[in-house]
């Protein structure tokens, strides 16, 4: 049942193959036998599953056949599950029992999911590896010496492994993407203000965004139907009406005017990563898309930009971690001003300060100027840069990753190393725009993504295009050895 | 400009975070590398340019002012770290 996709899984359990608590008390088993050595979960939720698969089977056989009923789903642990520990990948979390559920994961339950439990993540979904986390690191099942890329690297791990066939994730720079990529799984970061930021643990609000990551772009396009729409919780979400997605997929690619940036193919880039790129577009080339070339100058100052607004405003975010309110507190504080700076010097792992001393330095009197100001003048000529080539073309690609998983413990001493992992990413969160991960192939056995970004609400373009090259293609469909 | 320990003792103040002497070298030394590469902003012509905090410049939505949120005090209080009579409990402020 494993190897199916929750598109085939919604099938089998409409047609009576089989019935929820058999395909959830599957996956549950699976993780037990497996996630030990992978650590993609940080917390099971197993009986609160089985309750859920029992409903669904319920309402199945009442006939009530939602959008996601009875199809376990792996939720990261960044998303608040009321009655469920959230600890966002930090001891300043591990104690907290989220009394509420974030609006994207109340929405996949109205729609009939069962969640699995919650994923391992980077602290605070700060990187880029999944080494950040209080829980540990997770591997990546193609090679468990290597890193499955971050944030949402549990979600993207725990997902090509099987041991869950769906899962949620967020996307501040990279975040879905990147560890999409990695793994050999789809994953999606939908427009700036589709989905609900309401429950979901701020990192930085202006850039955040939660999607989906599946074994296929049909998935994909299944979860966020469920996922998308208008939330009053959170007034950054945008009311537009939720295209059609699933009615979106088979439409045909002929005449579809791809950009091709030559910022995403810099010189320095490792060839077989180009060449993977490459013969991703010549497979839709083939179906009638036609390539053109085209620059985005200003995006080479994304990186750069981004660490600069990302960090401002995480700093701002987490400061409500005090050890007054809830989370973690330090033991006998002295006095008020004690019990902050330790409370929050122990909570926080070493990523996390940094980031929030570079938000905070960039913020502070005199250099607000120089940092903050001047990277949001610069975000606005990456996201005209966007708009000015969406005018000429539907959709871009590139390479997601300039390079396939690297070894545990290779960047974690040299912060600036690791942000570059994101260089392809972080532009599109800049401009709000949506983006995918498809899987395109293998160098040295170990995962390639394909990146596809939509002009704004063009979700249903770009899961189109990666469904028509999911038709002819078969690398979305190879799952890692070891995990039978 | 470059970090020294007294500008990371100063931001680790104003964020309220505890920076002991022995990790000050180390810190400073990844955070001028941090900003060593945000610098790069510096070249961009940027002088005619409005910034930029929303992708799609819309304005916050305005709701009705009325009371939505419930009393989720007996909800929301133990999840503090300490709590008395359903008040947060801190160190003493006032000698």
């Amino acid at each position: 049942m494993h190897d199916k996709t929750l598109t085939e899984l919604k099938a089998g359990l409409n047609a009576g193959d089989f019935s929820s608590r058999e395909l959830t008390e599957h996956f549950l088993d699976r993780i037990k036998r497996h996630d030990g050595e992978l650590n993609s979960f940080i917390t099971v939720t197993e009986e609160q599953a089985l309750r859920q698969a029992d409903a669904a089977d319920q309402a199945i056989a009442a006939g009530d056949h939602r959008l996601l009923t009875g199809l376990p789903i792996a939720h990261k642990d960044i998303f608040c599950t009321e009655g469920v520990r959230t600890s966002c990948g930090s001891r300043m979390l591990d104690n907290f029992i989220a009394p509420y559920t974030a609006t994207a994961v109340e929405k996949m339950a109205t729609e009939g999911a069962v969640m699995l439990g919650k994923t391992n993540m980077d602290e605070f979904a700060m990187g880029s590896s999944n080494e950040t986390s209080f829980y540990g690191p997770v591997k990546n099942p193609w090679d468990t010496e290597r890193v499955p890329g971050g944030s949402s690297g549990g979600a993207a791990a725990g997902l090509a492994a099987r041991l869950a066939p769906g899962a949620t994730g967020t996307d501040t720079g990279g975040s879905i993407r990147q560890p999409a990529a990695l793994n050999g799984v789809t994953g999606l970061k939908p427009t700036y203000g589709r989905v609900s930021r309401w429950g979901m643990i701020a990192f930085a609000s202006s850039l955040d965004q939660a999607g989906p990551l599946g074994l296929s772009a049909a998935d994909c396009a299944l979860m966020l139907q469920a996922m998308a729409g208008h939330d009053e919780k959170d007034s950054t979400c945008l009311n537009e009406p939720v295209d059609d997605y699933l009615g979106a997929l088979d439409q045909s690619v002929d005449g579809l005017k791809i950009g091709v940036p030559e910022e995403f193919f810099p010189d320095n880039l490792d060839g077989a990563i180009a060449d993977n790129a490459r013969e991703a577009m010549r497979e839709l080339e083939k179906q009638g898309a036609k390539l053109i070339k085209l620059s985005l100058p200003s995006i080479k100052l994304s990186v750069p930009a981004y660490y600069v607004i990302a960090p401002a405003e995480a700093s701002s975010n987490l400061s409500r971690f005090d050890g007054v309110r809830f989370g973690y507190r330090c033991e006998d504080p002295k006095d008020l001003e004690d019990l902050y700076k330790r409370s929050r010097s122990e909570g926080f792992g070493a990523e996390v300060k940094r980031r929030i001393l570079v938000g905070t330095y960039a913020l502070s009197a005199g250099y607000y100027d120089a940092y903050y100001k001047r990277a949001q003048k610069v975000r606005r000529l990456i996201r005209d840069d966007f708009s000015r080539a969406f005018k000429d073309v539907d959709v871009i690609m590139g390479p997601t990753s300039p390079e396939t998983a690297f070894k545990l413990g290779a960047k974690a001493d040299d912060p600036v190393n690791m942000y570059m992992a994101d260089v392809f990413t972080i532009a599109v969160n800049l401009a709000g725009l949506p983006a995918l991960s498809m899987p395109s192939g293998f160098i040295n056995g170990l995962p390639a993504g394909t990146q596809v970004i939509g002009n704004y609400f063009q979700e249903g373009r770009i899961l189109n295009v990666a469904h028509r090259y999911q038709m002819a293609t078969d690398w979305h469909q190879q799952a890692p050895g070891g995990f039978a | 400009m470059a970090i020294d320990s007294k500008v990371v003792a100063r931001a680790a103040h104003l964020a309220r975070l505890r920076v002991d002497d022995s990790e000050t070298a180390e810190l400073s030394a990844r955070l001028n590398d941090i900003l060593g590469m945000v610098d790069q902003l510096q070249q961009a012509d940027v002088d005619q340019v409005e910034p930029l905090a929303h992708p799609l410049e819309v304005s916050q939505p305005l709701r009705d002012d009325r009371v939505t949120e419930p009393d989720v005090r007996d909800k929301v209080l133990p999840l503090a770290p300490a709590s008395e009579d359903g008040c947060f409990l801190v160190p003493r402020v006032i000698e």
